[in-house]
């Protein structure tokens, strides 16, 4: 092994890579959020809707379910721009990973909905709720519940699959990384030390998910 | 002489035979990767199970490491890894090695799950009848474990399968990369990502919705 190791310029950068970590963490809490509120629409349409709104609810769950996130980036990096439109890097991740995250969610979401008993619903409405007083007060609290875990799993894969933003030119950790990787040709140190932040983002999260969790579901 | 020069040619008859290629390279990779990563997995699992506090303490947070880390990162790292310990891997061979890795990381908590589906009084009645643990793991543990599981399994193949695409960092000339590099010399980005885009969901679309089928026959 005649391979010396460079550590120097890495540490050097090391304040930068963390801010990157924090366009990381920033990016998939923004898909998350997002990606919730269009999963539980998409979960709603495709139980509820009328015949297009669940075609359109059927074939956006299977495309982001069905295909490579890495395929979802690229077409709404490149494929659309066959319209004219063209999105920068930071649009290219989080409509991807949006797109990702509510087609999964969406499908999480259907069973939780799927497993409150319709009474409640029924209950909801006779005590002279609308439907959405119903959705948001009695069915969606209870949803989340059970899909915490779940939600919680797909948070990680989120900032997992960010990282793919390396490829379309998105300057978040990997990206960043590699910017700096071939400015000096240090790549596996460099990557060492990306691998040891993702890590550490991903137990944070878990963490932070677990207190969350503890401070909400007391009862 | 013409009056424009175009340095882009359209898509032609050929690139679909380049695709079909790149598709097979892909099924390949996956493929070995799955079944390998699969093997280990199982044994992973085993270990995980019959390892209690010492395989907990041990070999459960290295498996963590592998589903913590974008598999993107750990493609280039042990690429960039082998020559410093004087192994010289192609592409090809990188990415196996990986995504093998990376499958039995995701497939050992489900084979430890396969385990544990199984009733302890029910493995306890067949060591009772006399049967050697191993006859209890072929005979009684292995049938009703594999169909506990294997919707799960069927859900992380598949994850390998779609997660294959990412080889394309190493240079490795699968059906993304196949297509990027059609784009770049047709300029018709929209109809070669959907054939791409198509592919993977021909694949991956009836497989998931067999095992989900399957998962509610076998769930009544």
């Amino acid at each position: 092994m005649d391979y010396n190791f460079h550590w120097r310029p890495v540490f050097r950068d090391l304040p930068e890579l963390i801010e990157a970590g924090l366009v990381t963490l920033q990016v998939a809490v923004l898909s998350m959020l997002i990606g919730i509120v269009v999963g539980i629409v998409l979960a709603i349409m495709r139980m509820k809707g009328t015949a297009p709104a669940r075609w359109v609810a059927v074939a956006w769950i299977e495309l982001a379910r069905n295909t490579p996130a890495l395929f979802q980036l690229f077409f709404f990096g490149f494929g659309l721009g066959a319209f004219g439109l063209h999105l920068s890097p930071f649009f290219i991740v989080l409509s991807g990973l949006t797109f990702n995250n509510a087609g999964y969610l969406a499908e999480n979401f259907r069973g939780g909905f799927q497993a409150i008993p319709e009474t409640q619903m029924r209950a909801a409405r006779c005590l002279g709720m609308t439907a959405t007083q119903a959705y948001v007060r009695i069915i969606i609290p209870q949803v989340f519940r059970i899909v915490y875990h779940p939600m919680t799993n797909q948070m990680v894969w989120a900032v997992l699959m960010s990282s793919l933003g390396m490829l379309v030119g998105f300057r978040e950790l990997s990206g960043e990384t590699q910017f700096f990787a071939s400015r000096t040709f240090r790549i596996f140190e460099y990557f060492a030390v990306t691998a040891v932040i993702y890590y550490v983002i991903v137990k944070l999260i878990l963490g932070f998910s677990r207190v969350l969790a503890m401070r909400l579901f007391r009862y | 002489m013409e009056s424009s020069l175009n340095f882009f040619t359209g898509f032609k008859f050929q690139d679909l035979l380049f695709l079909g290629e790149a598709a097979v390279r892909t099924l390949l990779i996956s493929g070995i990767s799955i079944a390998a990563g699969t093997v280990l997995g199982v044994l992973f699992g085993w270990l995980l199970y019959e390892g209690r506090i010492f395989a907990s303490a041990t070999l459960a947070p290295v498996l963590d490491v592998f589903r913590s880390i974008p598999l993107i990162i750990q493609l280039v790292l042990f690429y960039n890894f082998a020559p410093i310990i004087g192994l010289s891997l192609d592409p090809f061979a990188c990415g196996t090695i990986v995504l093998t890795v990376y499958t039995a990381a995701l497939a050992a908590n489900v084979a430890r799950g396969g385990i544990e589906a199984v009733a302890i009084p029910l493995r306890r009645a067949s060591r009772s009848l006399g049967m050697t643990y191993w006859q209890d793991m072929i005979y009684v543990v292995a049938p009703i474990g594999i169909r506990a599981i294997f919707p799960a399994w069927v859900g992380v193949a598949l994850g390998v399968m779609k997660d294959s695409a990412l080889v394309s960092v190493l240079g490795y000339i699968e059906l993304l990369k196949a297509s990027q590099i059609l784009i770049t010399r047709t300029q018709e980005p929209f109809l070669i990502l959907a054939v791409a885009g198509a592919f993977y969901f021909a694949l991956s679309f009836p497989v998931a919705r067999f095992a989900d089928r399957l998962e509610q026959r076998w769930s009544q």
